[in-house]
């Protein structure tokens, strides 16, 4: 849809220290690359090459495999996300009683698709698994607020009390 | 926790606290609040700003210098998702749903200042002439057995005490000072308690499996929390309403077959179960109820959390066993089984949340108690997450052998805005359909999967006539495909090759052969695919196919969708008896496909429509059909 | 080992209790077709090539993984079992590539043989492929992942074995391909372009980067002197290609071939071993005479150059100075030989027919120029080598065998030619070293304790009144291991030898490529080891210092090892190299 925006990476000192913790923390432990990376995307907000690499480094694991476990699992993104997060539950509750619309209302007001960011990172959309409010059916979540029992129109009005 | 008589004391001077809301002719204890005020912080209710509901109690009691005498206390799931946020205050048991923050001010002020209790808002079910009935007795109730939830939306999940008080740990102890490994193992394989995670092997024979491995350099326990199935989330109610009972299964597990270390492998997309699990392994922690020698005893326990990333296929024993180790999710051929060469290729016990969530109650009530639930083969409870066209959505934990119609009708409320039932689907990816005519099937394990579908985790979602059934499948494949980890070709490409059939099917370019073909790909990914993901992916495609054929077969050789919603198969359409030219649905027409005089009949211009279905749902006269 | 007893097909056998079921079938000459299984490198069951039925089990299974167990019956042969695999092989075909007549594998590939052997006319089930862009970014090896079928047999080899990993799966379900970090080009990586994922790879999806195009122009271009050299592996392996034995030497065929192809003259490399033997030798005795460096490291394997650039960079020191065997012919070539025969060194053209991809990775290293022209202009696989005899249509098992051309004999020593097994070249070094350093002739000189394909080996060797000790390692995860011992302070070497294919340059990425069931039966770095061994034993000189042309060479040209000519000519220095470019 549209043009991906390639944003520079940027960290600030607090950043590179919290990451370095967290690498000794984890270094030597069996299974650490999950939870570094989890961590790691808690401070970043994604998981560009840059920290893919000190990961690499810390862990001793190499670039390719950590890559291969970045991208295997959906949680991990190696683009930065908007400022506002927007999931739309496609879980079986939520998508007959018609997530798939709500979806492409959203796409169709922001001009992205899935996995990607509008070009002021102000939004981003992602396609969730079931987040477990199936009695709100069909539910959206921007952050931390969840809206439910949504229908196309709603979208709307949701997405300017961010704009 | 040095003995059992030191978790005596804790019980004993907690139990009169809780028994306000468990025992209904329980008296307010001495000490203590005389009422409490239950809010669901389940992840439903949370969603629908429970936690502002708190907020608001604890304000206005307050206020009205109450905040002494009654207690807010945040619980786990009641399970009736559909009313919430649901509220409930004791003694009385008043059931409020759907509370809105403004409700909590004459809550407080009538109900618990004046003894009033605020009939407006309570569940409509409770209200008789008499005043109140427990909601126990209220049809979504009265059909359920709370086993596994027993301890959701009574106890507070962030409180050990509260644990303790409900006979929390005293399994643990009893085990670990009255039983040998032995005893535990035969009392769970004796009890037929079958995984409830997916095929329903027995727990006690995969107990004794681990058991019997040489655990010479490691043994594990693990807990599968990655509950993926879209659609059910049990495990995720049980971890946030009863946290500890996980702990202390796992524990007693650990204890019975030879383990000291445990893994609870769980979903990062629960965010309010892995905050409370982490909340209570600190807590058992620090009581020594994990640790170094428990209850005073040789036995020693750690318990990690691992965070799932999102990845379905992780739910799979071994892709979770890969995952915990740290590489991407892959599953592995077995044998081995994870019983002999599981995590780091030691000997490894994984049962799942709502499986641990039985333990304790067999160890405390015994084998016998827990045999006299459930069908000949399948004993026990089932906890089933119902979604979908149906009231009351929400979580229901039924014996086995309980009616897919008890389930629908009476538990479940039935179908809203008076459409017919058509199907229910369990087993999520995995499973398949119920069709209306085995609407009678007692449900358990066996009985499932005579019918082409499978218990799975227990997602339950009914379907009515607006639902398509090839859609369905296709949703379903379509998931699959997109959790498919690619590492055995029938799933990576016989999936994606099915789903392609799929997609012709429902935009009406299939033609019969497609049906054959989509059969025997199906059949033959089941017996290739390296993984239960894989090998149970066709099942939605062939349950359809053997339920509704005559669905695949009008949207193949009328391309007609019967329900409606495969967009390239409906067209839209106004009918002239009906429509009374109010105009609206040319005003909402995002395209400007309709047009008319107001007064006479609007006309669809098939050409610009883009079948969005908006003037459908418009139309104050149902005058649009799409068929 | 304890036995079992089981039924395959309704006949009883016995095997070990460690076995497979495809192991024990094809004990008892039944045929499974398997595709990602590679033996001890890559078994995962994904493929489901192998799938069987097991009375009891639930499910068909992989034959390749499920272990035999007692009273166990199998079937290989029924309709079940034909009909579930032509299915898996018709699937794996709808996502591939099938240019097979273009292909560099056709008739070399073992999806293609399957899909013969198990009858597939068509392909119902087409659909959607994904068109992928071919890395050609190394100067090495070209990944295609049009044709990959994700066995994942390079990504183990690359992982497991080599310890290198810089491919891996990525991404899930039908997207998932191999690749290297963010997508990168394997050129931007710490690929060290041994090319040991080429020969594991059953299809057409890694090979190398071709340069025969390159030599064919240079052979028609009347301007050039083109000169052609071999490695030692080279002999002992081209013969598979042409349908001849494991094992097979076809050093003379292969000189005569090289002719008929027009090459002006044609050397051979294990005369450069001998001068590499006498540098390195020189520079190892230096070491214990002045006190330098240890543990000296060799040189002559590229891919464990590069490797030791990126992963061992405190080690570089260590590394002998020596250029690898063909780098310092194509010097010595366009210096010496230019000179001797009076031909402008810009218009040699010197062609090096080689076991390994890393070698066009070396030569392309700009520091490799002693004259001021690259050493070498074209490095051939022995793969490129027996297209090109095919293309010139050489009926090349009925050729006779000639020998190499002067000025640097007809044939060099033995100890040249064992350079292209693990081991080689120390046994060669040590042949050398001891007769220096003790000023006596010895009769044996065969050391067997660093011979053999074991992963590393270790022997002190007592020369004189010097106890030597030395290791040897192939493959790079068997050196990393070695070199971290090194680091620790937990080994105390004078000299280890490290090559970075296992088994030495006889099981090069360069080498003909055997499927993975020929490979599960044969072990053939043994098989192609023996074959240089054979020829060292055939050789009149078997010591580096004793080839007369050797002698010859100092004599007229450079003087001394290591003296100041050898400096510029034959000698080089290692840079340390980023991850990730």
């Amino acid at each position: 849809m549209s043009e991906k925006t390639v944003i520079a990476f940027h960290e600030t000192a607090e950043q590179a220290a919290a990451l370095q913790k967290v690498i000794e923390n984890h270094k030597g432990q069996d299974g650490a690359l999950i939870p570094v990376l989890h961590e790691a995307q808690e401070i970043y907000g994604y998981l560009p090459i840059e920290v893919q690499q000190k990961i690499s480094e810390g862990l001793g694991v190499t670039m390719a495999e950590i890559y291969g476990v970045v991208t295997f699992y959906t949680q991990f993104s190696t683009q930065p996300k908007g400022e506002f997060k927007i999931g739309v539950c496609l879980g079986t509750a939520c998508y007959v009683k018609g997530s798939g619309d709500i979806l492409e209302k959203i796409k169709e007001k922001l001009g992205i698709d899935v996995n990607e960011c509008t070009p002021d990172g102000k939004f981003s959309i992602d396609a969730t698994r079931c987040i477990g409010a199936c009695g709100l059916a069909p539910v959206m979540t921007i952050n931390d607020d969840v809206y439910g029992r949504l229908v196309p129109e709603d979208i709307e009005g949701i997405l300017a009390k961010y704009m | 926790m040095k003995s059992l008589a030191e978790l005596g004391t804790i019980r004993e001077s907690m139990k009169d606290c809780v028994n306000l809301r468990i025992d209904e002719h329980a008296v307010a204890p001495k000490k203590g609040a005389r009422a409490h005020v239950l809010v669901c912080g389940g992840t439903g209710c949370t969603s629908s700003s429970s936690q502002k509901i708190i907020d608001e109690f604890e304000k206005q009691l307050a206020t009205n210098g109450l905040a002494e005498e009654v207690q807010v206390i945040k619980t786990g799931c009641f399970g009736l998702c559909a009313l919430g946020p649901v509220v409930v205050v004791y003694p009385e048991g008043a059931f409020y749903s759907m509370v809105q923050v403004e409700d909590v001010a004459e809550i407080v002020s009538e109900h618990l200042a004046k003894g009033n209790v605020v009939s407006r808002l309570l569940y409509e079910e409770t209200v008789t002439d008499d005043g109140i009935k427990s909601l126990y007795e209220v049809d979504f109730y009265k059909k359920q057995r709370r086993v596994a939830l027993r301890n959701c939306g009574v106890i507070d999940p962030e409180n050990i005490e509260e644990y303790i008080a409900v006979d929390g740990y005293q399994a643990l102890g009893k085990v670990l000072t009255e039983m040998t490994p032995e005893e535990v193992i035969e009392v769970i394989k004796d009890s037929g308690l079958r995984g409830r995670g997916g095929a329903g092997f027995s727990t006690g024979m995969k107990w004794m499996f681990t058991a019997r491995a040489d655990g010479s350099n490691g043994k594990y326990v693990a807990c599968n929390a990655d509950e993926g199935d879209p659609g059910a989330f049990m495990d995720r109610s049980i971890l946030e309403g009863d946290p500890h009972a996980i702990i202390e299964a796992m524990a007693i597990a650990a204890y019975a077959v030879g383990a000291d270390t445990g893994y609870v492998y769980i979903r990062a997309e629960y965010p309010i179960a892995v905050k409370r699990l982490q909340i209570a392994i600190d807590q058992a922690k620090e009581m020594g109820l994990l640790g170094d020698h428990i209850f005073g005893t040789d036995f020693s326990f750690n318990l990690e959390l691992r965070l799932g990333a999102g990845a379905f296929v992780c739910g799979e024993e071994t892709a979770l066993m890969t995952s915990i180790e740290g590489h991407r999710g892959e599953p592995r051929p077995r044998p081995p089984f994870p019983a002999n060469k599981g995590l780091w290729q030691k000997p490894t016990l994984l049962n799942n949340v709502e499986t641990y969530a039985n333990i304790t109650q067999i160890i405390n009530n015994g084998a016998e108690w827990f045999k006299t639930i459930g069908t000949e083969k399948s004993k026990g409870t089932k906890v089933f997450a119902l979604g979908g066209k149906i009231k009351n959505t929400g979580l229901v934990e039924i014996p086995m052998g309980t009616t897919l119609r008890e389930i629908v009708e009476e538990i479940g409320g039935g179908i809203p805005n008076g459409k017919q039932f058509k199907a229910a689907q369990t087993g999520g990816p995995s499973g398949g359909c119920i069709p209306a005519s085995l609407i009678d099937i007692e449900i358990d394990y066996d009985s499932l999967i005579e019918i082409g579908s499978m218990m799975g985790s227990g997602g339950l979602i009914v379907m009515d006539e607006d639902t398509c059934m090839v859609d369905i499948a296709k949703f379903f494949l379509e998931f699959t495909v997109d959790e498919s980890c690619g590492k055995c070709t029938p799933c990576r490409v016989g999936t994606k090759r099915m789903l392609e059939i799929l997609d012709r099917i429902t935009k009406g370019n299939g033609c019969l052969e497609d049906l054959d073909r989509l059969e025997e790909l199906a059949d033959s990914i089941k017996s290739t695919a390296l993984c239960g993901l894989g090998q149970t992916a066709p099942n939605p495609v062939l349950s359809t196919l053997r339920y509704f054929r005559d669905e695949y077969i009008a949207h193949v050789v009328d391309k007609k969708c019967p329900a409606g919603v495969c967009k390239d198969l409906v067209s839209y359409s106004i009918v002239a008896d009906k429509c009374k030219g109010c105009g609206i649905c040319a005003k909402n027409c995002p395209v400007g496909a309709i047009s008319g005089q107001i007064k006479s009949p609007f006309t669809i211009d098939p050409a610009v429509c883009v079948k969005c279905g908006v003037c459908m749902g418009k139309c104050p006269f149902k005058a649009i059909v799409n068929k | 080992m304890e036995m079992v007893n089981i039924k395959i097909n309704g006949e009883a056998i016995s095997v070990p209790s460690n076995y497979t079921i495809l192991q024990a079938a094809r004990q008892a000459g039944i045929d499974i077709p398997t595709l990602c299984y590679l033996k001890g490198i890559n078994e995962i069951g994904a493929c489901r090539m192998c799938l069987v039925e097991v009375k009891g089990a639930k499910g068909l299974v992989t034959a390749c993984v499920y272990p035999v167990n007692e009273g166990m019956e199998v079937l290989t042969n029924t309709e079940r079992v034909r009909s579930a695999r032509k299915t898996v092989l018709e699937l794996t075909l709808s996502n591939h590539e099938k240019k097979c007549l273009t292909c560099p594998r056709n008739q070399n590939c073992e999806l293609q043989r399957l899909s013969d052997e198990l009858g597939v006319t068509d392909i119902p089930f087409e659909g959607e492929t994904i068109q992928r862009e071919i890395d050609a970014s190394s100067p090495s090896i070209v990944r295609d992942n049009n044709k990959c079928i994700l066995c994942r047999r390079c990504v183990s080899v690359c992982k497991k074995v080599q310890t290198v990993g810089v491919i891996d799966a990525k991404e899930r379900g039908f997207i998932t391909q191999i690749g290297c970090t963010f997508d990168k080009p394997l050129n931007d990586t710490d690929c060290v372009m041994c090319g040991q994922c080429i020969i594991a790879c059953p299809v057409g999806a890694l090979y190398e980067k071709d340069s025969t195009k390159d030599v064919w122009a240079a052979l028609a271009d009347e301007s050039k002197h083109v000169v052609v050299q071999t490695a030692p592996a080279v002999r002992v392996a081209l013969g598979e290609e042409f349908g001849m034995p494991i094992g097979s030497r076809v050093t003379g065929k292969m000189v005569t071939a090289l002719r008929k192809l027009g090459f002006d003259k044609v050397f051979d490399t294990n005369f450069a071993a001998d001068l590499t033997i006498m540098e390195e030798g020189t520079e190892l005795l230096g070491r214990i005479k002045d006190g330098g460096k240890f543990p000296m490291i060799t040189s002559c394997s590229p891919g464990w150059v590069k490797f030791c650039e990126h992963n061992f960079p405190d080690l570089l020191e260590n590394l002998s100075t020596a250029k690898s065997p063909h780098e310092m012919y194509g010097a010595i070539i366009k210096s010496y030989y230019a000179e001797k025969a009076g031909i402008d060194p810009k218009d040699i053209y010197v062609v090096s027919v080689m076991p390994c991809t890393a070698k066009k990775f070396e030569s392309e290293r700009e520091e490799l120029a002693g004259t001021g022209y690259p050493d070498v202009d074209a490095v051939l696989t022995t793969r490129e080598l027996a297209k090109m005899i095919k293309e010139a249509r050489i009926d090349f098992t009925k050729l006779a065998d000639t020998g190499f051309d002067h000025p640097f004999g007809e044939e060099a020593s033995g100890a040249g030619v064992i350079f292209g097994a693990t081991g080689g070249v120390m046994e060669a070094a040590l042949r050398t070293v001891s007769e220096v350093l003790t000023g006596k002739s010895f009769d044996e000189i065969e050391y067997n304790a660093v011979r053999g394909t074991e992963g590393i080996k270790e022997a002190t060797v007592t020369i004189g009144d010097l106890d030597v000790k030395v290791a040897v390692a192939s493959g790079l995860g068997n050196a990393r291991a070695l070199l971290e011992k090194v680091q620790k302070g937990e080994a105390d070497y004078h000299f280890i030898e490290i090559m970075a294919c296992p088994g030495g340059c006889v099981t090069g990425g360069g080498q003909p490529i055997q499927p993975a069931k020929v490979r599960a039966e044969i072990d053939l770095k043994a098989e192609r080891a023996k074959a240089i061994y054979d020829e060292d034993r055939s050789l009149k000189v078997r010591k580096s210092h004793e080839n007369p042309y050797i002698k010859q060479l100092y004599a007229e040209y450079l003087g001394e090892p290591c003296g100041h000519k050898s400096h510029k000519l034959l000698h080089t220095h290692y840079t340390a190299r980023p991850r990730l470019k």
